[in-house]
């Protein structure tokens, strides 16, 4: 009796855990609250599932303990039980996997109008690159990474001459416009990652992957690193911060250029 | 309803070559050292399993011990830490539950259960044993290393594994981690071909595959998966040692390490993750479809209840096998490979939820009218589905490639994959030991010790796992020596920690409980005699109690029917053993 119980107290201590724990997700800033709608959909389905797996186990062991005397049903097959099982764990399964598919689309599909903004990662920080005045990041390459220049844009390339280089600072996304996230790492694997976001993705030394979010509230958001990437990885921490368009402007006229970067660099080596 | 006739063909087939002598030891080290038994092999293979994995457990223990109280414990500094779950996780998946389910149950299991004397190559099965000791030493001597063993995480991902960034990465553990996975490879290949070869050539006469009991189709389909998939983690492990050792760029792109620049170039860290989940994903299975076998004869044995859709509980696991070589990219979802992926990789995962849930459906109808015997072995089996079903929804959150975005990489994956390839197969372990240690040594376990070790075990273990999904809900993500003040790690979540680690120092200790029992049972248990719960298959109808070399006497047994005839309407017991003619036959056969 003590395991039908137990098995019980499970089933239901589980669904009011989940009702009513603190540890949820944190409110979202960007456009993909349809990733918590499906998530809000698979916890309904498989909670369901569980609690009526557990509580039926719970039920056989009430109902069909030995006693003495006792003589289990002999019953080897059931096809057509076992077809309309197999038949709605289908119906359950797709109910997960098509709006899943359908979110999946939107989350690849870069929307035209997306701003690029590069994030390179290296052990242990962020550094970040938007387009300059001609609204295109030059082209970079890990060969290029030197003291003077810890992004590696390639020197010969016009369109990187006016890139905007923020180094181990904070970056600053506008309200509302969508972002395309290009990454990039200069030594080992990094992730991209931030709670708020939702979105997430791997940086990977050799090539450039990407994500885009259009994010919908201002703020101050810790970026942490989620891909194991050495003893500092815990340390691996940055900013993002959200702003109006006013202050996203007056941000962005503070920062240095790719040029402007090279320029102090050299003045440094000359003196 | 469908009746499974009791017997499929009416003759029983000759046998097609004959009795082939065995090896026969000479002296005590070629009896129980270098010993060509597979039951000896078996216990080789499982103590030094339990042994290393009880090496992880305290690992575990120490990480927790950061976890609730970080930095309070000066030994345990960010390297250690990494180095501990690095060791903590490739011993637990490889070394404790692949060894221990096949080297351990495959040997002692699939001869007497097939009705043969021994496995077919008792000479490469010896030698299997053996490579997976040196492994295991070789493993252990990272600890004893200068820079101590990598702490690269257990998926060794480059290339941050071979760099100095990571403990290990410029010493000597990366190597001696890759040195162990070759030698672990090229024993157990060694052993799953003679699984292979026995399940497939050695049977019993009237043993039909399809009257195998489950446990063999478990434990054969398992081991083909390993014999398909190892081989990718090793082309990986030898690349990667290439690159650590001899400058080669297999995986190795141009990088900047801490300002210089590495004289590598060209190579593509996403390969080797490639590799590594083409092995990885399948290796799930390869813990889980034992798993499953065995679980679903433990039910039937103390439920006295046949296994209910035995041929789809076959066709399921063998279904379950294939599929997991294509889906092994869902753990890459956010690696930066191609987005595309996404929907075949998502697909592929999902419908292997379909088989999968028409196992955990057969084993509740398995109980369902049953004559439910709570004795240990089934309770284990109870808690196996509880877990089983908790851990394999969540799969169903991180294969569903969208909400995987948020999940992954955080404590959520931690717990979901703790729950189902971790505490689920363990649950069944135990099961399975409690299950057959009276055929091992003649002695039940102690009843009292072996209900408190299961209520502990199982309830902490639930404890401990399954508010662990919360945090990552949240966003706390995984392998964090210390996430500091933050959004994702609230007071609220800190305090869980604390709790956290309370279960698993509990749920570790009551394992001395289990060892204390194992030990003391061997000369104080209960007497069990031949076949004490009263089971259909052959290894409970050997002559003698521990099954001597050899196993049957002086004739092989012959199989009659099905290993799931309890509780047969009309039959004066409630089993009748697989080598037990039917009467009608007998009469048959006398009169002919």
């Amino acid at each position: 009796m003590a395991v039908v119980l137990v098995l019980v107290v499970i089933a239901v201590a589980s669904v009011l855990f989940h009702l009513l724990s603190p540890w949820w997700w944190t409110p979202i800033a960007s456009n993909w609250n349809y990733i918590d709608n499906t998530i809000i959909i698979t916890f309904w389905i498989t909670g369901f599932v569980f609690v009526a797996v557990v509580l039926f186990v719970a039920y056989c062991v009430f109902r069909f303990r030995h006693k003495p005397g006792n003589r289990a049903h002999y019953e080897p097959e059931n096809r057509k039980l076992e077809f309309w099982l197999a038949t709605v764990t289908t119906i359950g399964v797709v109910a997960m996997l098509a709006p899943g598919l359908f979110v999946w689309n939107q989350f690849v599909t870069v929307p035209q109008d997306a701003t690029n903004v590069e994030v390179v990662g290296q052990q242990w920080q962020w550094s970040f690159r938007l387009p300059g005045a001609n609204g295109q990041l030059g082209t970079s390459d890990t060969r290029d990474v030197s003291s003077d220049n810890p992004l590696g844009v390639k020197k010969n390339d016009a369109a990187g001459l006016d890139d905007i280089i923020v180094e181990g600072g904070e970056l600053h996304v506008p309200i509302g416009k969508p972002v395309k996230m290009l990454l990039r790492s200069v030594d080992v694997l990094h992730d991209f990652y931030v709670p708020e976001f939702r979105a997430k993705m791997d940086m990977v030394p050799g090539m450039v992957t990407y994500f885009w979010f259009t994010p919908t509230r201002t703020g101050t958001f810790e970026v942490l690193c989620a891909e194991l990437c050495g003893v500092g990885h815990p340390q691996m921490r940055g900013t993002v911060v959200v702003d109006t368009e006013a202050d996203y402007q007056t941000w962005l006229e503070q920062q240095h250029t790719f040029t402007q970067m090279m320029a102090s660099g050299e003045v440094k080596t000359t003196q | 309803m469908v009746n499974i006739p009791s017997s499929i063909d009416d003759t029983i087939p000759a046998a097609e070559v004959e009795d082939v002598e065995l090896y026969h030891s000479h002296s005590w080290w070629t009896t129980y050292v270098f010993s060509q038994d597979a039951k000896v092999i078996a216990i080789q293979y499982s103590l030094t399993a339990i042994s290393i994995g009880l090496v992880a457990l305290v690992l575990s223990w120490l990480m927790r011990l950061q976890l609730a109280f970080p930095g309070y414990f000066a030994f345990i500094d960010a390297e250690h830490y990494y180095q501990f779950i690095t060791m903590h996780g490739m011993i637990m998946v490889i070394y404790l539950l692949t060894a221990l389910f096949l080297g351990g149950f495959g040997n002692y299991l699939i001869p007497l259960m097939l009705g043969a004397r021994d496995m077919v190559f008792p000479y490469a099965n010896m030698l299997s044993y053996w490579l997976y000791l040196l492994a295991v030493l070789v493993l252990v001597a990272g600890f004893f290393a200068p820079g101590g063993p990598t702490g690269a995480g257990w998926t060794l991902y480059p290339p941050q594994a071979v760099l100095s960034g990571t403990p290990g990465g410029n010493d000597w553990g990366i190597i001696l981690m890759l040195t162990s996975l070759i030698l672990f490879i090229i024993g157990f290949t060694m052993g799953g071909l003679n699984y292979v070869v026995t399940v497939l050539q050695g049977r019993a006469r009237g043993m039909t595959l399809m009257r195998m009991p489950l446990t063999i189709w478990g434990i054969f389909t398992a081991t083909v998966m390993a014999l398909l998939a190892f081989p990718a983690l090793f082309v990986a492990s030898v690349m990667m040692l290439f690159d650590r050792i001899l400058g080669t760029s297999f995986f190795m792109p141009a990088i900047v390490e801490m300002g210089e620049q590495l004289k590598h170039g060209g190579g593509s860290p996403i390969l080797f993750q490639h590799l590594f989940w083409f092995f990885g994903h399948p290796e799930v299975y390869i813990v889980a479809l034992p798993a499953f076998g065995i679980v679903s004869d433990l039910i039937s044995t103390h439920a006295r209840k046949n296994i209910f859709g035995y041929r789809m509980m076959v066709w399921a696991i063998v279904v379950i096998g294939a599929l997991s070589f294509v889906v092994w990219a869902h753990h890459m979802y956010v690696s930066g490979m191609n987005p595309k992926f996404g929907f075949f990789f998502a697909t592929t995962t999902l419908i292997i939820a379909v088989p999968t849930a028409i196992k955990v459906y057969n084993w509740v109808l398995t109980l369902w009218r049953g004559d439910i015997h709570l004795t240990i072995p089934m309770l284990f089996a109870l808690g196996f589905i509880v877990t089983f079903v908790n851990g394999g929804l969540t799969g169903l959150f991180l294969g569903n490639v969208v909400v995987d975005v948020p999940l992954s990489d955080t404590m959520f994956v931690v717990a979901h994959f703790h729950m189902v390839m971790g505490v689920a197969p363990i649950m069944v372990i135990f099961g399975a030991i409690y299950h057959w240690y009276p055929k091992i040594t003649g002695r039940m376990l102690d009843e009292t010790m072996g209900r408190i070790h299961f209520w502990v075990t199982f309830l902490g273990a639930y404890l401990i796992f399954f508010p662990m999904h919360y945090l990552g809900l949240l966003g706390a993500p995984r392998r964090y020596y210390e996430l500091g003040e933050t959004v994702v790690n609230p007071t609220s979540a800190h305090d869980l920690n604390i709790f956290i680690t309370l279960m698993a120092w509990t749920v570790g200790a009551a394992q001395i409980l289990f060892l204390f029992n194992a030990a003391w049972s061997l000369r104080r248990g209960k007497e069990s005699g031949g076949n004490p719960w009263r089971a259909t298959t052959l290894e409970w109808q050997t002559p003698t109690t521990p099954p001597p070399h050899g196993n049957w006497g002086k004739d092989l047994p012959v199989v009659y029917r099905w290993a799931y005839d309890y509780s047969v309407p009309g039959a004066p017991e409630d089993f009748i053993p697989q080598n037990q003619p039917d009467p009608e036959r007998r009469s048959k056969e006398h009169s002919t």
